[in-house]
């Protein structure tokens, strides 16, 4: 009897401890991370890093500015893109898709999320690339191109997370409205929508977040040039591509930036997670 | 939709202009949805499927071929061992949130945090911490150990919340039946929670298969790029993604750039479907009760 009292009490502090993995992964990333990146935008000096305007490691000049405003104008070109197409499309998942294909598309738009990133980027490249060098002019290889891919990418975080926000509304307000004499369109998108709101900001700021970290995709459609961003048809670099461009080869002070500048995008990323968890916290209370 | 109502609601729209537009915006946005998906995957097939030769499987890799046969074997390696490390973990912690964690624990939520702020943690961050950890600060070097641990982590928060629903959909009668029969805690959670929930957990595991598969950027500088079947553990190999993505850098293999993204996007939809069907068989289960 006793042996089976400490085969319990055991296993719950085996379940405790697996319960704490994910603690313990978390403070391992920010510790390596920070102490490797931060002495680097120590010796930069944290201004020159942040908002230096030139990256040009062979002379030691190492300023992120560039590829921050890239990420920025890259990401806002995905959000023009991907938000209104993907809220129409849950608005047209949640309200309109007759019952009999539902269950096709469904399974659709959870496939556009597991293709891997790879793959779309190398659709862009053979695709998208050619496409808008023909339409827009410029060699392809652009900011454009890179909003138009990631918009795409972003679609189905951003779909997933308002259907569900959309049928989580109490059904008696749709047809509250309906009962009014509103029109359906109407009823959906003065009413129900935003209800939903918070739902369907987290899924937008999840699209964000997705935006701003993908790497593969962008680095075979943006050109990579380190510099400012001048217009949508040039070439861009992000802070994630900046990362996987030049570690191959980095070493010293170079290989610590680089570092320093993934401590900038986990920073971004941990304030945008921030943000969900304030919307989840605020769509909760409501 | 027969024409009559067709008609009827035309008519319904006539003195609402705005109502029709939105409408017209909605199913517009839907069709370029499922347009784009459409368009990628039949583009991505038949452009590829006739490059798919026999000696695209080669066993070794020449600059010749390109097999991507070594990038398959490699694949499977850190998929094992990504699971084999990542799948007992999250399992555990989830049966610790679901089954032993009291409400109102301060633990859970600091682990609730801690997994969201896991799971939007970008490929390339997780990448640069295996560089670090695994592959400097252990000298592990560039090795197939070092993918696996850095996808472990990667794929944990995914794990850990799928068989937490999992968990959470078996009904408190089964628990409630096994402790009037005598059982205890333990032999419960393992003999009747678990294999109840068992559908649910491997439709969790099939999805974190394919985001293992299709990862690129958490690899490059942890596992390597070396395009050979590897040794052992500790020898350096690139997966099937990341060959693919080397494929098209180089620009010199287009037409096997094209088959490998083949075998990369029926892989794919193959988990997809696979995982969508087992998570079918749960909540069918939960009707039929």
């Amino acid at each position: 009897m006793k042996s089976k009292v400490w085969k319990e009490k055991g296993m719950q502090a085996v379940f405790l401890i697996a319960a704490c993995a994910s603690i313990i992964a978390v403070i391992l990333i920010c510790v390596f991370l920070f102490a490797n990146g931060i002495p680097a935008m120590k010796k930069i000096g944290l201004f020159d890093f942040l908002l230096g305007e030139t990256w040009r490691p062979s002379n030691d000049i190492y300023g992120i500015f560039p590829m921050i405003m890239g990420s920025l104008y890259v990401t806002a070109g995905a959000i023009i893109v991907g938000v209104p197409i993907g809220i129409l499309t849950a608005v047209f998942m949640a309200k309109y898709c007759p019952k009999r294909i539902y269950p096709i598309l469904k399974p659709a738009v959870e496939l556009l999320a597991g293709i891997p990133s790879v793959v779309y980027g190398f659709f862009g490249l053979v695709v998208m690339v050619p496409l808008v060098r023909d339409l827009f002019g410029g060699n392809g290889n652009s900011i454009l191109t890179a909003s138009l891919l990631l918009g795409m990418m972003i679609l189905p975080t951003i779909i997933g997370v308002t259907e569900s926000a959309l049928r989580a509304v109490p059904s008696m307000y749709y047809e509250g409205a309906l009962a009014l004499g509103a029109t359906k369109e109407r009823s959906i998108f003065a009413v129900v929508l935003p209800a939903a709101k918070s739902g369907v900001m987290a899924g937008v700021v999840l699209g964000i977040g997705r935006a701003i970290g993908e790497t593969m995709a962008v680095i075979m459609v943006a050109g990579n040039q380190p510099r400012m961003p001048r217009g949508f048809l040039r070439g861009v670099r992000t802070l994630t591509t900046n990362i996987v461009m030049e570690m191959g080869y980095a070493a010293d002070l170079h290989r610590e930036a680089l570092i320093a500048t993934a401590v900038v995008l986990f920073v971004f990323i941990l304030i945008i997670n921030f943000c969900i968890a304030l919307m989840k916290r605020r769509s909760e209370h409501e | 939709m027969s024409k009559g109502n067709m008609k009827q609601l035309l008519k319904g729209y006539r003195s609402k202009p705005f109502s029709l537009l939105v409408r017209i915006l909605v199913l517009l946005a839907a069709c370029i949805t499922f347009a784009v998906l459409l368009f990628l995957i039949a583009y991505i097939l038949i452009k590829g499927i006739p490059h798919i030769k026999p000696e695209l499987f080669a066993w070794k890799y020449t600059t010749e071929n390109a097999s991507l046969l070594p990038a398959l074997i490699n694949t499977v390696i850190i998929t094992f061992f990504s699971l084999l490390i990542a799948v007992p973990f999250g399992i555990f912690s989830a049966i610790y949130l679901v089954e032993y964690a009291k409400r109102g624990n301060k633990l859970i939520g600091v682990i609730r945090l801690t997994t969201e702020t896991l799971s939007g943690i970008p490929s390339i961050v997780y990448g640069l911490f295996g560089m670090i950890f695994f592959v400097t600060t252990l000298k592990w070097g560039y090795s197939l150990l070092a993918g696996a641990f850095t996808l472990a982590i990667m794929i944990l928060p995914l794990i850990m919340r799928t068989t937490e629903e999992a968990l959470k959909s078996v009904p408190d009668s089964y628990r409630e039946g096994s402790f009037g029969l005598g059982a205890g805690k333990l032999r419960t959670v393992f003999r009747i929670v678990l294999p109840a929930a068992v559908p649910g957990i491997l439709s969790g595991v099939i999805l974190a298969v394919g985001r293992i598969m299709g990862e690129t950027a958490a690899l490059i500088y942890t596992a390597g790029t070396v395009a050979e079947t590897p040794k052992n553990l500790m020898s350096s190999g690139r997966t099937l993604a990341v060959h693919m993505y080397n494929l098209s850098n180089e620009g010199l293999y287009m037409n096997q750039a094209y088959a490998t993204a083949v075998v990369l996007l029926v892989i794919v939809i193959g988990m997809n479907a696979l995982s969508a069907f087992l998570a079918k068989r749960i909540t069918k289960g939960k009707i039929d009760e």
